[in-house]
């Protein structure tokens, strides 16, 4: 699939921020005031930045309020709702944190449960496309799940927690890996299921529809080197998840605590790189890509 | 619109013979002419007569080339739109209700303006059946012709999709899947007509026929057709004149 | 709960539908063009068309792109830079007009064959010729030379007719098809609905073709055979028939040549046929063992015996027949390896063929009475059918290859049979009964006669009393002795080099000649622009009608823009290629569905004009003024001969003349009514066996194809071809140059023979291993279709397309790019494996490379980056052999352009190639730039 760094952001950074919004609204760290201020600001802001990035992406920005209309099947129109509930939920305790210095609790857990559902809803988006075989797969969620978490936990400075986290999140990255390079060939997808024709011999493109491109190749079929994604496999890891956490276990405070977050987030947006680029979409076995 | 009708009435669709499409790319070219005029926005190319054009179709042919074991390769045509598949994730997947599949005949359609241009549902249909159109950032697709096929200001014979109207070998056919006593029904039945990638689970609406045997040709020798073989007495011209005398 | 959107399901496709005929190519289908607000909208086939019947391909359905081309030409143009450069000034039409003629009067004045007119594959060649004529010069032709001539000619010497538009599988009826060297061919629409109905009721195709793509791609069998040896493929068939006895007998006695006696006595007469006194050839009866008038009645013609007359032996034709092909050099075992083909699958076919044409004979219970008077209770047919084009035709052994195909066709009785192959009207028409050609010129008056026809003997070669050719292109020479289309793809190398003499102005319409069209492209483009020591250029003026910005644009110093097909008049002539078929009369017209919005004019009315301010004899009047107002006016009231016109249908003042009548002038209005075309059915007794029908012969004589029943017996011995040979023997007064003797000698045979192509039999296969072949794109005309936005994305580039064991061999992988080398030149194309593909051949498609500036595309467009002609390395001579002459690269009987003889060598391009090769510096645009997105839409 493509890597459209517009769904790139998106995925990471709203992930962060609903992460980040989980673990404040379960009041594991109550911050109030300006501290408040700062870490429900950066929750909205990840969260909300993300949602842009999404809009972005979009044919259509100006419609997009339809899209909350069909949370009954699909999960994108879901996410949309969850997002804007966990956001609008969340806003009582937020505000009452800041202004009054005093959480609401009820508010709180709400709009935690939603943003968690908000991350699911996320990562189902993609789980959910069983044409992506690497996708469709219950590490997609783990991961989406586990990132956020993680991530959320780093700013608000749960390190412990973090690194647990963290390391979590490594291992269900090494699972979506690993069971993300089968996946294809379990989903039984090939040429010849593709065109009927397997039966007969060994099914090979000999030519493409059109030799001029097209938007189902751009956005659908995009080649990476297996060298390449093991060294954005390394990073996303060392950098995404081991390097993080082992800073979070070491006693060294904010520095450390930034570091960790920097890091997580630069593993992030090279794992999501991957996530998409890494991803093969059965149509490119119509185009002989696979 | 995007939970998926538990049935449909009927169920229209397209049977595509792969024994008899010689990939002509004219129905490519109808679909694209009646589309571009019909049915929304038109299909746009953009850098048209650049050095990369890139247009929207909804139909397009592919072809492939098939090794076999013990006779020699085989060239098929493989011409592929929407399928207007019965469980279609397309439909499902769509947050604005923009994708839809019609409960009368089970057309899978975008309804324009509602689409966002996400492009999910290009996402998740497995054929590559729907293309973002690059000038109105709305999602195309096959409608099967649906402002042709019930349009009373067309002919009764005419009320067909363009691309089974044109092609010049008949390799399309249309009609009614779920009516087992229909032409496309039978065609079905009789050539072995299977799903594109039915393991994807999106039981396709369209069906496709295989290609026929082929190089299968057997015939012994002609010595053993003909007797007495005119080799057989007086040679040749022996032949030839006992054969002329009972002309 | 849901509320289903409701989409317009009967939107009005526009305001009125006008029925007009496609020109995306030669087939001519019927189309229905939909306006909107008095524009084009939409594009569909007529379903009452009798081309297409609704159908339509992806170039027709195309056509609205193709008329809104941005490439399209919006005035006439004077050259103002470098002949090449493409630098032109917009002129007025009256300046256009002013400075032809002012070029042209002279010459005709003086010496009219200083003017070379040559046409493409316009349709209105008998018009073009016609003027020509009347003009006075010796040189015209169509582009039918470099074509499909050696399957034309081969056609009407053999049988009266040919494949393609002068006939037609009997698509309903046949059980067996086999189809040899067909990509695409000119009844494009027709074969695939025809493949389509064969396929819909399981009849078997077998296509005999180096490449299994398209049609060949759906043949139940396919034979990869090796390039240029179908003659010895089907001649090995032959013999196994023979070998077997399954030949039609009776078929061959009745409706051939088969048993005219031949000459054995050597001397001037030898292999001539025996003829009485009045001249008919003579048979043996069986009965009496008398030499008898071939149409005695109640003979019984012998096939094996001869007669002795005076000590001279005379052998059926049958006979001759038989010993040369049931020798063993045609046994399946003895050509296999050259054929490319495992002997047990010739035999395979050889016994289908048999088996489907004897066993399963089918009948039509439809009396009939042939031109003997001999009633026939039923129509008898061999459900056998054959079909070739180019691929067996465009080779230096095409002629005799396609004389093998149809003498085989005969052997098994199913030529004009139901089942096998039929004639369309006018066919079938013998040798005999077209024209023989024409070159007598004198200064300011036409032609002695038409330009193009079928000489029976070197009588009637367009020689000079020194053996000089007549004509620049050396058509019917000793060069070419039955080149019935002329040899467009020497005009202009002769033009140049001044030989047979130097021309004035080369005057060229709807033919690519600076590009795809032409041999040897690189050099023809420096010979067109190739000065003189004065600074003149060689070939001194050069006027061109395009509709488009094309290649050959960039070399003219004048232009006459043409208007596109849905703007102008046209006529499908019966005269000309019209569009009938096996079972019915039919023509059609093109007439403006739109007005131009340019100042571009229909080139025919053009030409019409041009003649009349030359006072051109029959296109002024008395006193001098124009006699047509327009082509529309000509098409309407012209006459050939009285009664019959340029259109057949709605003649005669009532408009109920069929064929014959007198003008009508409301014509074309009655032609629009009937959906462009009018077709007339040919009853149903007359329906087959057509040369020797009477009821068909005198339904042709009433509509105006024949002035009187002309009855004939198929060709299997050509006595046309045997007079060549004598002549080449050193017999008779015209002989050829002691040069071509032996070469005439050889491929003059009168029986159908092989020979390995003229570029075979000189090349190591070591220096050059493979054959390089080119197809046509199915959805690309030509160089017309890459300045459509919607075909150019289907094929916007040449990939070399390359059989596995070459793939390995030379250690290509995708992306990869080759260099390709023929003794002419070299090239550099992307590769793309291919393993259905004779495994010593490979290809690519045909005209789809560009150079860079042409037909408003930018210059790095892939047409021009990553495509290349192959006719870089196709040279119009064949490499010298050390004898001081260079044998051109053509069939040696017709002059047919020998396109694919080619032979190259393969090399992996250096690695980081990206760009074609010969990459020719561009042309400057004669049109402004195109828009870079589309979203057509006509609003209502
Ligand atoms: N779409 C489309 N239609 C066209 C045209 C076009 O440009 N585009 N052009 C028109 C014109 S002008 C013409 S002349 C016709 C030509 O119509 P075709 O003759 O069908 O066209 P070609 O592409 O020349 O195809 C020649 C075929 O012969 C095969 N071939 C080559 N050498 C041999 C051989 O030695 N033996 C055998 N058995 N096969 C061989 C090639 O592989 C190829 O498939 O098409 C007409 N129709
Ligand atoms: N390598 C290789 N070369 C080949 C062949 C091959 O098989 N292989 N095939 C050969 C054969 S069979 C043929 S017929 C030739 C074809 O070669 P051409 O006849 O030269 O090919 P076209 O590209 O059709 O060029 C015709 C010209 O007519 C112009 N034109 C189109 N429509 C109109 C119109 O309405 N009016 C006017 N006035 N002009 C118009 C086009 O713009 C174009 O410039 O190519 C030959 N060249
Ligand atoms: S083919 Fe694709 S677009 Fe069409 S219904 Fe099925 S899933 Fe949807
Ligand atoms: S692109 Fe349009 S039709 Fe497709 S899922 Fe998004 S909104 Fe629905
Ligand atoms: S049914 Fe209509 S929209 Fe669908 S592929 Fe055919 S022509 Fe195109
Ligand atoms: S029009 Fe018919 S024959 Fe041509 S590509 Fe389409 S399905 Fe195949
Ligand atoms: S075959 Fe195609 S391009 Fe040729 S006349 Fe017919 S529709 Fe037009
Ligand atoms: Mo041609």
């Amino acid at each position: 699939m493509h890597p459209a760094p517009s769904l790139i952001l998106f995925t990471v950074l709203s992930g962060t921020g609903f992460g980040l919004l989980v673990w404040l609204g379960l009041g594991l760290r109550a911050p109030t005031g300006l501290a408040a201020f700062i870490l429900f600001g950066l929750g909205y802001g990840l969260s909300g930045a993300g949602l842009l990035a999404a809009a972005f992406h979009l044919g259509h920005p100006e419609r997009a309020l339809k899209a909350f209309t069909q949370w009954r099947s699909s999960w994108l129109s879901r996410e949309a709702v969850l997002a804007t509930a966990t956001l609008g939920v969340m806003a009582p305790h937020a505000a009452s944190s800041v202004f009054a210095h005093a959480p609401l609790p009820v508010f709180g857990w709400l709009g935690a449960a939603l943003a968690l559902a908000t991350i699911l809803a996320t990562a189902m988006i993609y789980t959910q496309i069983k044409a992506v075989p690497r996708w469709a797969h219950w590490s997609t969620p783990l991961v989406f799940i586990l990132a956020a978490l993680a991530g959320g936990a780093v700013i608000a400075a749960q390190a412990t927690l973090g690194a647990w986290l963290m390391l979590g999140l490594g291992l269900a990255m090494a699972v979506h890996w690993y069971s993300g390079d089968r996946q294809f060939a379990a989903s039984g997808s090939t040429l010849g299921s593709a065109t009927g024709l397997g039966g007969l011999g060994t099914v090979r493109l000999l030519e493409p529809p059109h030799s001029g491109q097209n938007y189902l190749l751009r956005e659908m079929v995009h080649v990476i080197g297996r060298k390449h994604a093991n060294k954005l496999r390394a990073i996303s890891l060392g950098a995404g998840a081991l390097l993080p956490a082992l800073l979070l276990l070491l006693p060294m405070g904010y520095a450390a605590v930034t570091l960790a977050l920097i890091a997580h987030l630069g593993g992030m947006l090279a794992q999501r790189w991957l996530f998409f680029a890494e991803a093969e979409h059965v149509v490119g076995l119509y185009y002989g890509q696979r | 619109m995007t939970c998926l009708p538990k049935t449909t009435e009927r169920k229209l669709g397209l049977v595509i013979d792969l024994d008899t499409c010689v990939g002509c790319h004219a129905c490519v070219i109808s679909c694209k002419g009646w589309n571009t005029e019909h049915y929304g926005a038109p299909l746009s190319d953009m850098d048209a007569y650049g050095g990369a054009p890139e247009g929207t179709f909804l139909n397009r042919v592919h072809t492939f080339e098939v090794a076999r074991p013990e006779a020699p390769p085989m060239v098929v045509h493989f011409p592929k739109s929407c399928l207007h598949c019965d469980d279609a994730p397309c439909v499902t997947v769509c947050p604005t209700g923009a994708s839809y599949k019609r409960t009368e005949d089970g057309i899978v359609l975008v309804n324009e303006t509602d689409c966002i241009g996400c492009g999910l549902c290009a996402w998740a249909c497995p054929y590559g059946a729907r293309e973002m159109d690059g000038a109105e950032k709305v999602m195309k697709k096959c409608t099967l012709c649906v402002d042709r096929i019930y349009n009373d200001t067309l002919s009764p014979e005419d009320r067909e999709p363009a691309c089974v109207r044109t092609c010049p070998s008949g390799a399309r056919h249309f009609g009614d899947l779920s009516d087992p006593d229909s032409d496309v029904s039978r065609l079905v039945a009789a050539r072995g007509g299977f799903d594109l990638m039915p393991e994807q689970g999106t039981a396709p609406v369209n069906k496709y026929l295989p290609p026929r045997g082929r190089d299968t040709l057997a015939t012994p020798d002609l010595a053993s057709l003909c007797e007495p073989a005119p080799a057989a007495a007086g040679g040749f011209l022996g032949w030839l004149d006992r054969t002329l005398e009972k002309l | 709960m849901f509320s289903q959107p409701s989409p317009e399901l009967c939107p009005k496709v526009g305001d009125e539908i006008r029925k007009t005929t496609c020109y995306m190519c030669a087939c001519r289908c019927g189309i229905d063009v939909h306006l909107k607000d008095g524009k084009v909208a939409y594009i569909e086939g007529n379903r009452d068309h009798p081309v297409n019947r609704g159908v339509l391909c992806a170039k027709g359905s195309a056509g609205i792109m193709q008329h809104l081309s941005p490439a399209r030409l919006r005035a006439p143009l004077k050259r103002v830079g470098p002949r090449g450069s493409g630098e032109f000034e917009e002129i007025s039409w009256d300046e256009a007009l002013q400075t032809a003629t002012d070029w042209l009067r002279p010459l005709r004045e003086a010496a009219p064959e200083k003017l070379a007119f040559f046409t493409g594959r316009d349709q209105s060649q008998s018009f073009t010729g016609w003027w020509a004529q009347s003009f006075g010069t010796p040189n015209w032709a169509a582009h039918g030379g470099f074509c499909s001539v050696n399957m034309a000619a081969a056609g009407i010497y053999t049988m009266g007719g040919s494949f393609w538009e002068f006939g037609q599988p009997d698509w309903d009826r046949t059980k067996l098809f086999l189809l040899f060297g067909v990509a695409e061919d000119h009844d494009s629409n027709p074969i695939k609905m025809g493949l389509g109905k064969l396929k819909a009721r399981g009849a078997r195709v077998i296509g005999v073709n180096p490449i299994r793509s398209g049609y060949n791609a759906i043949a139940d069998d396919w034979v990869g055979i090796t390039p240029g040896t179908d003659g010895l493929f089907i001649l090995a068939l032959v013999h196994e028939l023979l070998r077997a006895g399954k030949i039609d007998l009776r078929y061959l006695i009745r409706y051939t040549n088969a048993p005219y006696l031949v000459n054995a006595h050597d001397g001037p007469e030898k292999g001539l046929f025996l003829r009485g006194t009045d001249g008919k050839p003579l048979v043996r009866d069986r009965r009496t063992g008398q030499a008898v008038a071939w149409d005695s009645p109640d003979i019984s013609p012998d096939l094996g015996n001869g007669v002795e007359i005076g000590g001279v032996t005379h052998l059926p034709v049958f006979r001759h027949l038989a010993d040369r092909y049931l020798a063993d050099d045609y046994a399946p075992e003895n050509v296999a390896e050259r054929c490319g083909l495992p002997a047990p699958r010739i035999r395979a076919i050889a016994a289908e063929i048999a088996r489907v044409a004897f066993d399963e004979e089918i009948t039509i219970d439809q009396p009939w009475t042939d031109f003997r008077g001999v009633t026939h209770e039923q129509m008898v047919g061999r459900p056998v059918a054959m079909h070739a084009m180019r691929g067996v035709s465009a080779h230096s052994n095409g002629f005799q290859t396609c004389r093998a195909l149809h003498l085989l066709q005969i052997l098994i009785g199913s030529i004009e049979t139901p089942g096998g192959f039929r004639f369309k009207p006018p066919y079938p028409k013998p040798p005999e009964a077209h024209p023989r050609p024409h070159a007598g010129f004198t200064p300011g008056q036409p032609l002695d006669g038409p330009h193009l026809g079928y000489p029976l003997g070197p009588e009637h070669l367009l020689i000079d009393d020194a053996g000089r050719p007549k004509r620049i292109d050396k058509a019917f020479s000793w060069d070419a002795p039955m080149s019935a289309h002329g040899l467009m793809h020497m005009v202009i190398s002769n033009a140049h080099a001044g030989d047979p003499y130097e021309i004035d102005t080369l005057f060229l319409y709807m033919a690519n000649m600076a590009w795809n069209s032409s041999m040897n492209t690189s050099q023809v483009m420096e010979m067109l622009t190739d000065q003189n020591d004065d600074g003149s250029y060689r070939i001194p003026r050069i006027i061109y009608s395009d509709a488009y910005s094309s290649e050959m644009v960039a070399f003219a110093d004048l232009i006459l823009p043409d208007t596109t097909y849905l703007e102008r008049h046209d006529c499908i002539s019966l005269l000309d290629r019209p569009i009938c078929e096996a079972e019915a009369l039919a023509d059609s017209i093109r007439w403006p569905v739109v007005a131009p919005d340019r100042d571009v004019r229909p080139f025919q009315s053009v030409l019409l004009d041009l003649g009349a301010r030359l006072g051109l004899p029959g296109m002024v009047h008395e006193d001098g003024t124009a006699k047509f107002r327009d082509y529309a006016d000509y098409i309407t009231h012209h006459e050939r001969r009285p009664g019959i016109g340029p259109l057949a249908g709605f003649r005669g003042a009532e408009g109920a003349g069929k064929g014959r009548g007198a003008p009508n002038p409301d014509q074309i209005d009655r032609y629009i009514e009937n959906g462009g075309f009018w077709i007339d059915h040919i009853p149903s007794e007359a329906q087959f066996f057509k040369p020797w029908n009477a009821a068909y012969q005198d339904w042709a004589v009433a509509r105006g194809l024949y002035d009187s029943p002309q009855p004939y017996l198929f060709n299997l011995y050509s006595e046309p071809m045997r007079k060549f040979q004598l002549a080449a023997e050193g017999h008779g007064h015209r002989q050829p140059p002691d040069h071509l003797r032996a070469r005439l000698t050889q491929t003059m045979d009168p029986l159908p023979l092989w020979y390995p192509t003229f570029t075979d039999a000189e090349t190591d296969p070591a220096d050059y291993p493979l054959h390089a072949l080119t197809q046509r794109p199915m959805a690309h005309y030509h160089s017309w279709g890459s300045q459509n936005a919607w075909l150019r994305q289907i094929h916007g580039h040449t990939p070399l397309y390359v059989a596995a064991d070459i793939w390995a061999a030379h250690d290509f992988s995708e992306g990869d790019w080759a260099v390709l080398t023929s003794p002419h030149g070299r090239i550099t194309l992307p590769v793309v494996r291919m393993d259905a593909l004779n495994p010593r051949t490979v290809w690519t498609w045909n005209a789809i490379a560009k150079r860079r500036g042409a037909w408003a595309l930018d210059p790095t467009a892939p047409e021009a980056t990553r495509s290349s002609l192959l006719n870089h390395l196709i040279h119009e001579l064949l490499p010298p052999k050390g004898d001081g002459l260079r044998w051109a690269n053509s069939d040696p009987i017709t002059g047919q352009a020998a396109w694919y003889d080619l032979r190259v060598r393969i090399e992996k391009a250096p690695a980081g190639q990206s760009v074609s090769y010969p990459a020719h510096p561009p042309q400057k645009a004669a049109v402004p730039r195109p828009p870079k997105n589309l979203a057509q839409h006509v609003k209502g």
